[in-house]
């Protein structure tokens, strides 16, 4: 079913423990490159703290991973966003006292050293590189707008195209769809989808009409450990997973501003 | 021409003539607060678009005033002779202490009152800034750091000068620096200097740096998790701001006459941010209109009633945060998107200004 050649990324019996509450179990997880995986879950599953392991911010007990075949357990944060790993956060992490453009700009900036940021002008290419996201994300009405200006499903593909824009391969979307309409939650899946190939990519999300728009495999989380895995018919179709969302509705997720 | 350029060349050259216009009296306040001045856009910096608040900007203040002083004082002096600056003879020191000698020179301490606060700064913030200490509990270390700075300073009464400070200076150069001559020259010098420093942060504030100082600002998080350190762009930016602070330290001193532990301590430093609020921190010619307001508003206050002055100062600070949080430069803009943005970031911080 799944054949799968050399996984981008790795991570074997990761454990995370919180002063004792444990977040995560035991969790086995492989992407296989320019893939899509959906991880869906209830809220308090440990389905941010499995990115923000990923991503260096919560260090786990036990358990390894690797990405592109380098061990990424104990590196800093920023050199693991360097080997191409970035994440976009549950709560927008937009910048906003930037305009739009210039969250892209500082997300597409190649040469992330200080000593060289003494320059008034970026590269052309970065330049181009921060346009070509902005009509990607439909945001080049907006482009000078500040980012603390933009409605809320505006920041959040603001968000993905600066997560975009870093150009990593493997890219982690903390809900995504948090606080969008419908509407813009098809839009949404349809920019996940055309990101496929280029990137991996890692979707968080609770709405199963977003999950069912985007098709890919998924992982069920459950109390920190993974409880089902499978297409999304197989998910649908699984008495156990329905029992862990019975009496839950799609839309109870905290959505800060 | 536009209108801001037109503003811009009269300040510029009522800036060059004050000396031929106003009183010597007027000039020397003037000249001070102009001083002080160039330490206000290094909170502009670090605080408005760096977001980090220091509450101990009085320390590079008088890092920065103690280095020229030490030269003024040793001037005229034959060391070679064993002269000694008139506190130590009093104090009943018997020898130079080792660590004035090289403050003979005027070059070495013009270069210290630079580079003095700018390294302090710049390992001091290294130091708190890589172990992720901000907001709140950086201003807390900052505040005890200017404490500590007072404390010492008035401890070693025979190296310092203690709770006086060091004053009486006569030459520099060999020139007369208490003439009215020489007091014109030194504002001029101030000025010169204030513009200077007002024209590097706008070009700092354009750059790349300036921006990734903003983006920083907004989320340091972010910005580590786009793939960057936080850290330096953070350590420069004090830097800069400490070595702004002391040579308006050192440009102080001279206009003064003295520099003392009364003008570095906690109060004087939380007097520092009290400006910059006032006139605007996101703005910088907000940060030297503050400066200047705020001093001649304590000089006509404390000159008619010297014990209403705190008041005063407790009284600005409370209406320029509860009704200008972008300051007086804020309504120059007001209804404008920046503004707009400024003041819900402002808000915002002040709620979460633990994290
Ligand atoms: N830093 C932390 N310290 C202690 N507990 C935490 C921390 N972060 C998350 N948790 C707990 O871990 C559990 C999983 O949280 P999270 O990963 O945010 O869930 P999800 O994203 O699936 O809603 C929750 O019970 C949460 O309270
Ligand atoms: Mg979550």
């Amino acid at each position: 079913m799944n054949a799968i050649p050399a996984p981008i990324l790795l991570m074997e019996n990761i454990s995370v423990d919180f002063d004792g509450f444990f977040a995560l179990t035991n969790i086995t997880l492989s992407l296989t490159p320019g893939d899509l995986r959906i991880v869906i879950g209830p809220n308090g599953a440990g389905k941010s703290t499995l990115c923000d392991t990923i991503i260096g911010r919560v260090r786990p007990t036990a358990g390894k991973i690797t990405f592109k075949d380098k061990l990424i357990t104990d590196l800093p944060e920023q050199e693991i966003v360097r080997l191409g790993i970035c994440r976009k956060f549950q709560t927008p992490g937009v910048l906003p006292t930037l305009t739009v453009f210039e969250n892209l700009l500082v997300s597409a900036q190649k040469d992330r050293s200080w000593w060289r940021s003494f320059t008034r002008s970026s590269r052309v290419t970065e330049i181009l590189r921060a346009e070509e996201i902005m009509m990607q994300i439909g945001l080049q009405e907006r482009r000078d707008v500040f980012a603390a200006d933009l409605a809320h499903g505006e920041k959040q593909w603001l968000e993905i195209g600066m997560v975009v824009a870093t150009d990593a391969d493997l890219l982690l979307l903390d809900e995504p769809t948090a606080g969008m309409g419908p509407q813009d939650t098809q839009r949404t899946a349809k920019l996940i989808l055309s990101l496929l190939g280029r990137h991996a990519v890692l979707v968080i999300d609770h709405d199963m009409s977003f999950v069912e728009a985007l098709n890919g495999y998924v992982t069920v989380l459950h109390q920190g450990q993974i409880l089902k895995e499978g297409s999304v018919a197989e998910i649908r179709a699984d008495p156990e997973v329905s029992a862990v969302y019975l009496g839950r509705s799609d839309d109870d997720h905290i959505i800060e501003t | 021409m536009q209108p801001k350029y037109v503003i811009g060349v009269i300040v510029l050259l009522s800036g060059t003539a004050a000396p031929f216009i106003i009183s010597t009296y007027e000039l020397s306040l003037l000249g001070r607060f102009l001083a002080l001045s160039i330490l206000a856009m290094g909170i502009m910096l670090t605080w408005g678009e760096a977001g980090i608040l220091s509450l101990g900007q009085g320390v590079f203040f008088g890092l920065g005033g103690y280095c020229l002083a030490l030269h003024l004082k040793l001037e005229g002096l034959n060391l070679a002779n064993g002269d000694m600056p008139d506190f130590m003879v009093w104090s009943g020191v018997s020898k130079l202490p080792a660590f004035w000698y090289p403050f003979a020179s005027p070059i070495f301490s013009l270069v210290c009152v630079v580079i003095v606060p700018g390294t302090f700064a710049a390992v001091f913030s290294w130091l708190v800034f890589r172990r992720r200490v901000g907001g709140v509990y950086f201003a807390l270390i900052t505040q005890a750091l200017a404490l500590a700075f007072s404390t010492l300073l008035i401890s070693q009464q025979a190296y310092t000068g203690g709770f006086n400070g060091l004053t009486d200076y006569s030459t520099m150069f060999g020139e007369s620096i208490t003439t009215t001559g020489a007091a014109k020259v030194i504002y001029w010098i101030t000025f010169v200097l204030v513009v200077g420093a007002y024209f590097f942060l706008r070009w700092l504030l354009a750059s790349r740096y300036g921006m990734m100082l903003r983006a920083t600002r907004d989320g340091e998080n972010r910005v580590r998790f786009l793939g960057y350190d936080p850290v330096p762009y953070k350590v420069i930016a004090f830097s800069i701001a400490a070595m702004l602070a002391g040579v308006g330290g050192a440009l102080f001193t001279l206009h003064a006459g003295v520099v003392s532990p009364a003008l570095v301590g906690v109060v004087p430093s939380i007097e520092m941010v009290v400006w910059v609020a006032v006139g605007g921190r996101n703005i910088l010619w907000g940060a030297i209109a503050g400066t200047l307001l705020v001093n001649f508003a304590k000089d006509l206050i404390s000159s008619a009633l010297p014990s209403l002055w705190l008041y005063g100062l407790g009284t600005i600070f409370i209406i320029s945060v509860s009704f200008l949080p972008a300051g007086i430069a804020g309504i120059f803009r007001a209804g404008s998107s920046e503004d707009r943005i400024v003041r819900r970031f402002l808000t915002r911080r002040k709620l979460s200004s633990a994290e």
